[in-house]
């Protein structure tokens, strides 16, 4: 592995990795830096390895060479529950919520991993004495606009609410680094409005943000860098303005799909 | 899983304590009022709501739970010999060896989940069923079973001068002897404070995160969760809830078999559980009753007790409704239990508890009281 030294404020530094499956080159060579405290756009085409590169970064699939560091530590080959008590949370672009449980509980759950770690025997103390835990996931819940609905059970919400509930979940954990994947695939227009109005706000508090994102639109309105993935490659990286202009970006979402 | 404040918990707990102390009473009309009966129905009740906490709220299913009840009988018959007649050490003996021994299967066990973990668990639970009948023999006695015996050493009844004058002591606490009524009362006070432990798990943050892994255990993970320590947690303390229900099965007949270990034993605690409602704090206690009841009072009834039921009827008739539910009592009761078991699970998928939350949410809209349904947060 050749050894870049990543940058002072990197959070999260990509080193070369690779992932093949079967025959199919997923990823290859990506080197990729994001810098504390911006928003990091990922786009491309469908199927440019955008899922394969988030799924890597949370543990759930090992690079064939390469390696992951976050906040200076390697963490390739942790296991998610690890990652996820380093700091890095993801927001899942189909909602992995707990269905049977109601929106607070899932909210509160996060919220728990964060304060107790990941293995505590808290097992005589009641849930509804756990102040702090739930007016934190009550502020969430707030701020996602779900606030209403917070004892009602999470399978009974609509695909985009249900992504409203995945962010609350993301954002509850306060992540050195979050990770989300298309969160705003689902919702009305005007969900969407108001998720980015959110994630601004999220923004100005500092969260270090990677986002994958279609929409373009969202994508104008929060990145600070956007990284341009094809056929598991880095075809462009660099400031919104600049991979908007770019031929080669055009190209490939222009002429690459179709 | 609702949020309940502490005193909702402690009415429930009240009411709970005292449905279970005034069974003598109510179970009496129906036939049900006989101390080894009743003392099954808070024995069992025991065992599954231990295995409640495992499958209702962890979703895991195990089917090798009669395994740790058979350990924990063996472990207590072992302290009454090795001991002392008074049931407080055989019971920590008992739960102390069901958990290092529901600790060893569960490590190896919780590697796998679904279907491969019960079938791991049903694996195990045979392999000391035959054990316990082969190569463990010097420990469990094989197929005579585990008896106590005059010569028995009970070191410590005999340093404090408790000694056995004429015939084999039988089981007690302080004095308290476990047959009969006394033996009832003392199970039903554990029962009691057995479901008041498994009260503050369903309330608490640990509980919540049982709840959490039969939800969507991958997120758990992706959540910052360790999923394996949780369900090992759950998977050992159902184990010393068996090994305590195991325990006092000896303990109001103090001999021990490896029959109790058998793969129909740990599946009739499933039924229990789904029967009454799987996850719910009450149902696995309801089943438990429902199946003993069964086994107990519908396996003795005969076509003369058919025909004593009958007698109002004309001649004619009488013979047809005796004729028509014989194969349903006596040997037959598992031909009644199957059909209600089968109905139950079609019907109340959420078991008894569910029929129980329907009739209750049906008569709290006609009254319009919805405070009415606040008050009991038990399910």
């Amino acid at each position: 592995m050749r050894t870049t030294v990543p940058m002072e404020n990197t959070v999260l530094h990509i080193a070369d990795v690779d992932k093949r499956f079967g025959g199919l080159h997923a990823l290859s060579d990506i080197d990729l830096d994001v810098k504390e405290g911006t928003t990091h756009a990922i786009i491309g085409p469908n199927g440019a390895g955008k899922s394969t590169l988030l799924n890597v970064c949370i543990g759930r699939l090992a690079p064939d060479s390469g390696a992951v560091v976050f906040d200076g530590k390697t963490i390739t080959g942790k296991r998610p529950y690890e990652i996820n008590q380093m700091g890095i949370a993801r927001v899942f672009q189909t909602a992995e919520i707990f269905p049977d449980l109601t929106l607070l509980q899932n909210t509160m759950i996060p919220a728990f991993a964060k304060r107790d770690g990941a293995f505590r025997l808290n097992a005589w103390p009641m849930v509804s004495r756990q102040r702090e835990i739930q007016e934190e996931a009550e502020h969430w819940l707030q701020d996602v606009g779900l606030i209403e609905y917070k004892d009602r059970l999470a399978s009974s919400l609509s695909r985009g609410d249900k992504r409203r509930l995945e962010l609350a979940m993301g954002l509850v954990q306060h992540p050195r680094l979050l990770l989300l994947d298309e969160p705003t695939a689902g919702m009305s227009r005007h969900d969407t409005n108001a998720t980015i109005d959110l994630l601004m706000k999220i923004k100005e508090r500092g969260m270090t943000k990677v986002i994958i994102e279609h929409d373009m639109h969202v994508v104008f309105s929060l990145a600070d860098r956007i990284t341009v993935l094809a056929q598991g490659r880095i075809i462009a990286d660099g400031k919104p303005e600049d991979v908007k202009g770019n031929p080669v970006v055009q190209e490939a979402y222009l002429g690459g799909t179709h | 899983m609702q949020m309940t404040t502490l005193r909702q918990d402690f009415l429930f707990l009240a009411l709970f304590a005292i449905a279970v102390l005034t069974m003598p009473i109510w179970l009496d009309p129906l036939g049900a009022n006989y101390p080894d009966l009743l003392q099954k129905f808070a024995i069992y009740g025991i065992f599954a709501i231990g295995f409640n906490i495992l499958f209702g709220l962890t979703g895991y299913l195990s089917f090798g739970h009669a395994a740790f009840l058979g350990v924990g009988s063996y472990a207590a018959v072992w302290a009454f010999k090795l001991f002392s007649m008074n049931v407080v050490p055989a019971l920590l003996l008992a739960m102390i060896v069901a958990g290092l021994f529901s600790a060893a299967i569960g490590y190896i066990c919780l590697r796998r989940a679904g279907i491969y973990f019960s079938i791991l668990t049903l694996a195990f639970a045979q392999m000391s069923y035959n054990l316990a009948y082969s190569v463990l023999t010097p420990i469990t006695n094989g197929e005579t079973g585990l008896q106590l015996s005059l010569q028995d050493a009970r070191i410590l009844d005999r340093t404090f001068g408790i000694d056995a004058t004429g015939g084999i002591p039988f089981p007690n606490f302080f004095g308290l002897t476990m047959g009969g009524y006394g033996g009832f009362y003392f199970c039903a006070v554990l029962l009691i404070v057995c479901f008041f432990i498994a009260l503050r798990i369903d309330r608490s943050p640990f509980g919540m995160m049982l709840r959490a892994i039969k939800s969507n255990q991958n997120r758990m993970a992706y959540t910052g969760f360790n999923t394996r320590p949780y369900a090992m947690t759950a998977f050992i303390i159902s184990g010393m809830y068996a090994g305590l229900a195991g325990a006092l099965l000896a303990a109001t007949d103090p001999l021990a078999g490896a029959e109790r270990m058998q793969w129909t034993a740990s599946g009739e605690v499933v039924l229990m559980t789904i029967l009454g409602g799987a996850g719910t704090l009450v149902g696995p206690i309801v089943g438990a009753g429902v199946i003993k009841y069964f086994e107990n009072i519908f396996s003795a009834y005969n076509e003369g007790r058919l025909h004593a039921i009958f007698s109002f009827l004309p001649d004619g008739l009488e013979n047809f409704f005796v004729t028509v539910t014989t194969p349903f009592v006596g040997e037959g009761w598992h031909l009644t239990l199957g059909i209600a078991f089968m109905l139950v699970v079609i019907f109340l998928p959420g078991g008894l508890m569910e029929g129980v939350r329907r009739i209750r949410s049906l008569f709290s809209r006609r009254k319009s009281k919805p405070e009415q349904a606040e008050l009991a947060p038990a399910e």
